[in-house]
């Protein structure tokens, strides 16, 4: 590529939150008129980066140049000003304003009254439209578009504020087969007109029928970037993936014997539309063994934890569930508790902890009614479990009756684990159990999780994370958009073939 | 309170924790603790500022004024703090008030007419003042009803038969005070007992008993666990529609009792009793110390929030404050309280 093809490029870009470096002294030159696609795994740091480019993020270490001139944005406005424009995964459009409203936020023609211009503003609406093929009256609602159809707004919308770089995180996520088609052409043509697209996915047939440049992140470091001919599929897989084992996995070898829990036929369709989020998943756990669930994000595997778990309302569910070979019917969450089932959700603060309340009132909320008679709390029961608990679990707190809140993450994962042990279950749910947390604590939950095994508890592990999901499970279980992929024992798993049927398969082009 | 920081202490000596761990609870605890007081000190900086302005503040009847006068919003704010625990708002106590005394009043003089047999039933003071409590309980669940099932955010809900409510008052009173309820009724509002105004023994019931169910019952529990995050209590087993409805129902029927309190302490049922009433109870709440978000907050605290309307209602009164400026400084306290929350969350 020569210099002047350059239009924007990055320097040792760095960024860390606290504990996770996001990303990792990353250099990259996005080319004028191309479309460069950045594919990576669930928390590579293709998002961070993107949002660092579109001023979402602006405490970074590292240079950015635009045109040759080195260019800090302190907010989203100074990007969109210098003609970057960030397309976010869940579309940042207003449901209730009108299309062309959407269109212009923010930078409102006035007439010289000092009025909206109505006029002007649905009139060159109509002509922006066009461009993205979209062929609709700009005074409708945006809430009354289809999801495809407002990704196409959204399209607008920066060509409205005149964008050259078009930066689309996961267009694809939610929008049909034909629309994907219809995305592309209107990508081929802005291209054309001289924008530069930056296409983040981790859908591979996509990238490599629309990218002419392929970048491969990892762990927040830029691991290969190329032109997409220099590329097969299974390199960009490889690439994706290819990282040693850490050695802090504790998986000590478990007896397994009978089942203790099983899934059958689960379907849930989702709340306004009749689609299946989950389809038709079947899986089955035995005494003591560590049964790994693999996907990226959207295959539905939260879902279907939640599902099993009582957490929708039964109308939306179908599929039955076994827990020591009998049959037990889940409409609320109380009744999977009571058939032994214990569930640490995938985000500790949205579901998993009530932040203000203490360690000892968190840990023993889904077991008071043990610890309780005729409806009065018996505190010191309650107590003298959570104390237990909390030495067992090496929870570090001043004292019980601290506020989780101010407890630092893997310790309040800790308490989410403390909550569910002390009821002592059959089968445990542990959706990402590991996510944000420091190390240390890291290394003793999977100590944890493998002394469960061992205890002859059957372990449902939910995992984005490969290594972990190949280093502590028995067999593993892939999902994809809803469905169940493939099924591998410990023996034939490896990084590569979960990752292929794990990647959606709904877009498939002849050209590769 | 102080149990609790005893206990805190003892745990510091049962598990010592890290150097590191001690400072930082240590400081973070002394801001607490302040934060933690704050409506007390409000309370007793008020009592002092009275005390100084009025030479008939401190007196023992004027004493026993203000505690009768808190009494009634009192028992509002304390079901109102269960409500507001939960996560919801209840903007129909006032309503419910007038409605459960209008109908004790007139079942307790006119009786109530069964016309497809010709008979008046008459009700003594026990009877109607149940069924006066039993209406509060109904529209309580109506509330939490409709709150829980029709997934109605609770303040439009609540807005809604605030109107309503007070639209059957003025049919069922066809607009008409009903005066002269009998001697044995008025001691509801009016009568000694030991010594003590009897609104005042209800009143202490009411905030003993709320705040054991509070503190010590699995409900209570759930209430807070509900009000601080509703999904995480699902997924603990909670049946959160369930103790959002209790919590309606507890305030219908404490906004009832405050209710007979008012009717029989004026000896007289008012259309429009009760009106307004629903603000002194949400700013006892939160001047109490709980967050309109749900969650946080005790009945202790709503005790000291409404003794410090009451107080400054009655010193304002007494220092001959014109009944406008008492009402600009009443909501500025409630905005002072909130804001002196809020930088308190900010600090930790």
């Amino acid at each position: 590529m020569s210099q002047d093809d350059v239009i924007l490029r990055a320097e040792n870009i760095t960024k860390s939150f606290p504990g996770v470096i996001a990303v990792n002294d990353v250099s990259i030159s996005i080319e004028k008129g191309i479309v460069t696609a950045i594919v990576g795994e669930n928390g590579a740091g293709k998002s961070t980066l993107m949002k660092i480019f579109a001023g979402v993020y602006s405490d970074y270490s590292g240079k950015i140049l635009l045109d040759g001139k080195e260019a800090h944005f302190r907010n989203p406005r100074a990007a969109i000003d210098s003609g970057i424009f960030l397309i976010p995964q869940e579309l940042d459009l207003v449901p209730n304003l009108t299309v062309a409203e959407n269109m212009w936020l923010g930078r409102e023609p006035l007439n010289i009254w000092g009025f909206m211009d109505f006029k002007y503003l649905f009139s060159e609406a109509r002509e922006i439209l066009k461009k993205v093929r979209l062929n609709i009256d700009p005074r409708k609602k945006v809430e009354e578009l289809s999801t495809g159809q407002q990704q196409l707004v959204a399209i607008a919308k920066s060509l409205v504020s005149k964008a050259r770089i078009i930066i689309m995180d996961e267009p694809t996520s939610a929008i049909s087969q034909k629309e994907i088609e219809n995305l592309f052409e209107i990508i081929n043509g802005l291209k054309n007109q001289g924008a530069s697209i930056i296409y983040i996915s981790h859908k591979l047939d996509e990238v490599f029928s629309i990218a002419q440049r392929i970048a491969v992140m990892r762990d927040g470091k830029l691991v290969a970037d190329g032109q997409t001919g220099q590329f097969t599929y299974d390199d960009v897989v490889r690439l994706m993936v290819g990282r040693s084992i850490d050695k802090f996995y504790i998986r000590q070898k478990s007896e397994i014997t009978d089942e203790v829990f099983r899934v059958e036929n689960l379907s849930i369709v989702g709340q306004t539309s009749s689609r299946k989020i989950v389809d038709d998943v079947s899986f089955h756990v035995r005494k003591g063994e560590i049964v790994g669930i693999y996907g990226l994000i959207g295959a539905g595997r939260t879902e279907t934890m939640e599902a099993v778990f009582g957490f929708y309302h039964p109308s939306r569910v179908k599929g039955k569930i076994y827990v020591n070979g009998k049959p037990v019917e889940i409409k609320r969450t109380i009744d999977a508790i009571r058939a032994g089932i214990g569930y640490v959700p995938e985000d500790r603060k949205l579901s998993g902890l009530i932040l203000q309340m203490s360690v000892l009132h968190n840990i023993s909320l889904p077991g008071l009614k043990y610890v309780s008679k005729l409806g009065f709390v018996n505190r010191n029961k309650e107590k003298s479990t959570a104390h237990e608990y909390v030495k067992k679990l090496n929870i570090k707190t001043p004292s019980v009756n601290q506020i989780v809140e101010n407890l630092s993450g893997g310790n309040q994962q800790k308490v989410v684990l403390a909550k569910w042990l002390s009821l002592k279950p059959k089968v445990i749910l542990l959706d990402e159990p590991t996510r944000g947390i420091d190390v240390n604590a890291k290394v003793e939950i999977y100590s944890l999780i493998s002394d469960l095994a061992r205890a002859g508890v059957g372990v449902v592990l939910v995992s984005s994370e490969l290594p972990e999901v190949l280093a502590m499970s028995d067999r593993i279980i892939v999902m994809s958009e809803g469905k169940k992929t493939a099924e591998f024992s410990r023996e034939e798993a490896t990084e590569e073939k979960l990752l292929k049927a794990a990647i959606p398969k709904s877009f498939r082009t002849a050209k590769v | 309170m102080s149990k609790n920081t005893e206990r805190e202490i003892n745990n510091h000596v049962a598990e010592p924790p890290t150097v590191a761990e001690q400072e930082q609870t240590k400081s973070r605890f002394n801001l607490r603790y302040l934060a933690k007081y704050q409506s007390l000190i409000i309370l007793l900086g008020l009592f002092i500022l009275f005390g100084f302005l009025s030479n008939r503040f401190f007196t023992v009847g004027n004493l026993w004024t203000i505690l009768r006068q808190t009494s009634v919003n009192l028992c509002i704010a304390v079901g109102m703090t269960y409500v507001i625990l939960a996560g919801g708002i209840d903007l129909s106590v006032g309503s419910i008030l007038g409605f459960a005394g209008a109908v004790t009043a007139r079942l307790l003089k006119y009786g109530f007419t069964l016309a497809a047999f010709g008979v008046v039933l008459q009700f003594g003071v026990v009877g109607a003042s149940v069924i006066g409590i039993l209406v509060g309980l109904a529209v309580g669940f109506l509330n939490g009803f409709i709150i829980t099932f029709f997934n109605v955010p609770a303040f439009v809900a609540t807005l809604g038969t605030m109107t309503a409510v007070r639209g059957f008052i003025m049919l069922w009173t066809k607009g008409y005070p009903i005066t002269k309820l009998g001697e044995t009724f008025n001691t509801i509002g009016s009568g000694w007992f030991l010594g003590i105004p009897v609104p005042v023994w209800i009143a202490a019931l009411v905030t003993v008993i709320g705040s054991i169910f509070l503190r010590s019952t699995r409900f209570g529990r759930y209430v807070y666990a509900v009000g601080g995050n509703e999904k995480a209590a699902v997924l603990s087993g909670v049946n959160a529609r369930t103790t959002k409805l209790i919590t309606y129902m507890i305030s219908g029927v404490l906004a009832a009792v405050a209710g007979l309190i008012v009717t029989s302490r004026l000896d007289s049922a008012q259309p429009n009793a009760g009106l307004m009433y629903e603000l002194d109870a949400i700013a006892a709440t939160v001047i109490g110390g709980a967050s309109l978000s749900g969650g946080k907050g005790t009945i202790e605290g709503t005790l000291i929030g409404a003794l410090i309307i009451g107080v400054l209602n009655n010193g304002l009164v007494l220092t001959g404050v014109s009944p406008f400026w008492q009402q600009v400084a009443k909501g500025f306290i409630i905005i002072a309280a909130v804001i002196a929350e809020r930088m308190g969350k900010g600090r930790e």
